[in-house]
C-alpha cells in the first residue's frame, strides 16, 4: 500500500486538456473515487497513474517516489479494466495467475494462489473455463481476481462495475466495499456513478472539464457541495437549483423568484460579498428536504404539477415552473399521493443552499 | 399455398437453369478428379475405364517434376514466413503506435503491392535481382513475393488488430509484463486467426504463380510445379493429358489440405472481445 500524490499534472491532446494542472493527495490506505461526466479527465488521471499515459507536464508521485515516466510494469500496481481485458485464449486459473507468471512464479504455486483468490470470490469452480465461457458478472469477478492475486502498491478501477446490470452492479459494489474494509487497500476509482462514488469512496474528487472541482469526503460533498456543478451531481435526483434575485431588505437577505415563498435569511459578509457582484443568485434545495406544504407554511415553492411517481418507500413529486425550471421533492411515504393540479412544496430554511453567480457556493453561517 | 401455373413454369425453369449453370462449374471439377485415373484421358469427360493408377506413376519417374514440387514447397514456406512474420510486426505496430499519417502509409502501400509483383514491373524486378546476383535462386522468387504480398498482408492484418481492444495488452502491462512479453503473451495469440488467414492467402498466391519464378529462375532445377507443368507437353506444344492431370491434381493437393488443416486447427473463427 502506498500513497498517491499528483503535482500540477497536465494532459494535452493538441490543443485539448484533458486534464488542466490538478494536484491532490491520496493517502495510504484511502479509497478515492474520481467522478464526473464523460471527458472530464478522470480516465486519463487514471491512466496516468498507471502508465498507460504520460503527462504533458508535472509530476505523479507513488509512495513517495517520482514514477512520471515509469513504464507501467515498474510501478506495481494493480488495474481492473472497464472491459475486464480477460485474455480469452487463456483459462480463468491462467488468466487470473497471469501477473505471477511474469513474476517468474512456479506454475504450482501461481495456481494455488489464483485458486485461492478466486474461492473468496466465488468463481473457484470455474477455473479451467475460458472467460467466454461465464457470464458478465463472473467475468468481471475474474478480473478482480487478477488484479488482487498479487500485493500492489496501489489499486486502479476504471468503472469496474458499468457493464454489470442493475442488480449485479449493486452486489459487486457492497462486495468492493466490504473488501476495501478488509484489506485497507489504496484505491482509486473512476466513475460516473455519483451512487457508486458515495457509496465505496472515503473521498471523492468530483471533475468538470480537466479540473478538480471539488476534493471531499462524501459527507462534505453532500452537505456542502462547492459549486452548482458539484451540487446538481451528487445526489438522485440531483439538488433543485432555483434562479433567484437577492438584494438585502431590513439587514436580512430577500429572495425572489416566479413562485417562491421564503422569510428572510441571514445576512454574513459572504452573502454580502456575492451582492455587491451580482444580485443574481442560484438557491440550492435537494429533493429529500422538500414536502408538501403544511398550510400557511413561510418557505414554499408553488408550481403546477409535472409527474407524481410513486416508487413504493418514495415519491417523486416534480413541479415546472416554466422554461423547463423544474423542482422534484422527494417524499418518503409508501401511500399514493393525491395532489391537486397546482402544487405547493415546503422547505426549512436550515436546509437552503445559496450559490452565487459564478456558481461557487455560498457559506451558510458557521461554515 | 397454391401456385399459379405461370409461376410454378417459372419456378421450374428457374430450378432448371440454376441445375444447368452448377453443371457447367461442376464438369471441369469432375473432369479435374476423373481424368487422372484415366489412362486414355482426353480433353473430353469420361468415367475412367478402367481405373489406374499409372498416370501417377509416370509422373513420379519424372524426377524434375517431383522435384519442382519441393521446389514450391520452399518458394511457398519461406515467402509465407517471411510475409507473416514481417506483416505481423508491421501491421502490431501500426495499429498500436501514434506515428502521425501511419494511415496514409498502410493505403500507400497497398496502392503499389499491386505494380511490385504485378507484369508491369517485371523488368524493373529483373534487373535489381539480376544486380543484387540473386538470379536462379529461391531467394529472389521468397523476395519478390514477400515484397508484393507484404503490403496487402500489413493492411489485413492492421485491419484486424484495430478491432481488438488495446486493454489486452495495458493489462498486461499494468500486471508486470514488458511490451515483449504482452506481445507474445496476450496480443498475438489474439492475433493468431488473422496471422493464419493472411498465411493460407500468401500460401495460397505463391504456390500458384507463373509468372515470377518463370523470369527469376533459369535452371530446371529450381523451378516449382506451376512451371514444371509444360514439360507435360509435347515438343509439338500438344498437352499429355494423361500426365498432365494427374500432376494437376498432385499439384492442387497441398493448398486443399491447407485450407482443411487450418479450418480444423482454426475454423476461421475469431475470438469475440467482451462487449462495451
Amino acid at each position: 500500500m502506498a500513497s498517491v500524490e499528483f503535482k500540477n499534472v497536465t494532459k494535452s491532446f493538441g490543443e485539448f486538456k484533458a486534464v488542466a494542472d490538478v494536484s491532490f493527495d491520496i493517502a495510504d490506505g484511502e479509497f478515492v473515487c474520481l467522478l464526473g461526466p464523460s471527458g472530464c479527465g478522470k480516465t486519463t488521471s487514471l491512466r496516468m497513474m498507471a502508465g498507460l499515459e504520460t503527462p504533458s507536464s508535472g509530476k505523479i508521485l507513488i509512495g513517495g517516489e517520482e514514477v512520471t515516466h515509469l513504464h507501467p510494469k515498474d510501478r506495481n500496481i494493480a488495474m481492473v479494466f472497464q472491459d475486464y481485458a480477460l485474455y480469452p485464449h487463456m483459462n480463468l486459473a491462467d488468466n487470473i495467475a497471469y501477473p505471477l507468471k511474469v513474476r517468474g512464479e512456479p506454475v504450482a504455486q501461481r495456481h494455488a494462489r489464483a485458486k485461492e483468490v478466486a474461492d473468496v470470490l466465488k468463481i473457484g469452480h470455474l477455473m479451467d473455463r475460458l472467460p467466454s465461457q461465464i457470464s458478465g458478472g463472473q467475468q468481471q469477478r475474474t478480473s478482480l481476481a487478477r488484479a488482487l492475486v498479487y500485493p500492489a502498491k496501489v489499486y486502479l478501477f476504471d468503472e469496474p462495475l458499468s457493464n454489470l446490470d442493475a442488480k449485479l452492479r449493486l452486489e459487486a459494489r457492497g462486495f468492493l466495499n466490504h473488501l476495501q474494509r478488509d484489506m485497507g487497500m489504496t484505491a482509486v476509482y473512476v466513475t460516473h456513478d455519483q451512487a457508486e462514488a458515495m457509496a465505496l469512496a472515503t473521498r471523492i474528487a468530483v471533475m468538470d472539464q480537466g479540473h478538480i472541482v471539488q476534493f471531499a469526503s462524501p459527507i462534505e460533498i453532500y452537505r456542502r457541495p462547492a459549486t452548482t456543478f458539484v451540487a446538481n451531481f451528487v445526489g438522485n435526483p440531483p439538488m433543485n437549483l432555483v434562479e433567484v434575485e437577492g438584494a438585502q431588505v431590513d439587514g436580512k437577505l430577500a429572495l425572489k423568484a416566479e413562485g417562491l415563498t421564503i422569510a428572510g435569511l441571514a445576512m454574513t459578509d459572504a452573502i454580502g460579498k456575492a451582492l455587491t457582484a451580482s444580485g443574481k443568485l442560484t438557491l440550492g434545495l435537494r429533493p429529500e428536504h422538500l414536502g408538501i406544504a403544511a398550510a400557511g407554511a413561510v418557505n414554499t415553492i408553488t408550481a403546477p404539477l409535472f409527474a407524481n411517481e410513486n416508487m413504493g418507500p418514495e415519491s417523486l413529486v416534480t413541479v415546472d415552473r416554466g422554461d423547463s425550471a423544474r423542482v422534484t421533492a422527494r417524499i418518503f411515504t409508501d401511500d399514493h399521493l393525491d395532489l391537486s393540479n397546482v402544487v405547493t412544496l415546503g422547505f426549512s430554511a436550515e436546509h437552503v443552499h445559496l450559490f452565487d453567480s459564478a456558481g461557487k457556493r455560498i457559506p451558510a453561517l458557521g461554515e | 399455398m397454391k401456385l399459379t401455373i405461370p409461376a410454378f413454369v417459372g419456378r421450374i425453369a428457374f430450378s432448371a437453369l440454376a441445375a444447368l449453370i452448377g453443371a457447367i462449374f461442376a464438369l471441369p471439377l469432375l473432369w479435374f478428379l476423373f481424368a487422372p485415373f484415366n489412362a486414355r484421358a482426353e480433353l473430353g469427360l469420361a468415367l475412367p475405364d478402367p481405373w489406374t493408377l499409372n498416370n501417377f506413376v509416370t509422373v513420379f519417374g519424372n524426377s524434375y517434376a517431383v522435384q519442382a514440387l519441393w521446389n514450391s514447397f520452399i518458394q511457398a514456406v519461406g515467402g509465407v514466413i517471411l510475409v507473416g512474420a514481417a506483416a505481423t510486426l508491421a501491421a502490431y505496430a501500426l495499429s498500436r503506435s501514434s506515428i502521425p499519417g501511419k494511415g496514409a502509409v498502410t493505403y500507400i502501400l497497398l496502392l503499389f503491392s499491386s505494380v511490385v509483383s504485378g507484369s508491369a514491373a517485371m523488368v524493373p524486378i529483373f534487373l535489381i535481382v539480376s544486380a543484387a546476383g540473386l538470379m536462379d535462386t529461391h531467394l529472389a522468387v521468397i523476395l519478390t513475393f514477400a515484397g508484393g504480398l507484404l503490403p496487402t498482408a500489413m493492411f489485413i492484418l492492421r485491419d484486424f488488430i484495430d478491432s481488438i481492444p488495446k486493454s489486452y495488452e495495458e493489462s498486461a502491462m499494468v500486471a508486470g509484463a514488458s511490451p515483449v512479453q504482452a506481445f507474445f503473451d496476450v496480443a498475438l495469440p489474439v492475433i493468431r486467426p488473422g496471422i493464419v488467414v493472411v498465411v493460407v492467402w500468401g500460401f495460397v498466391n505463391i504456390w500458384g504463380s507463373f509468372l515470377i519464378p518463370f523470369i527469376l529462375l533459369r535452371s530446371d532445377s529450381n523451378m516449382p510445379a506451376s512451371v514444371a507443368i509444360y514439360s507435360f507437353y509435347s515438343e509439338a506444344g500438344t498437352p499429355i493429358v494423361t500426365l498432365l492431370a494427374a500432376y494437376s491434381l498432385i499439384y492442387s493437393l497441398p493448398v486443399i489440405a491447407l485450407y482443411l488443416f487450418v479450418s480444423w486447427k482454426f475454423g476461421f473463427r475469431f475470438f469475440g472481445g467482451i462487449k462495451a
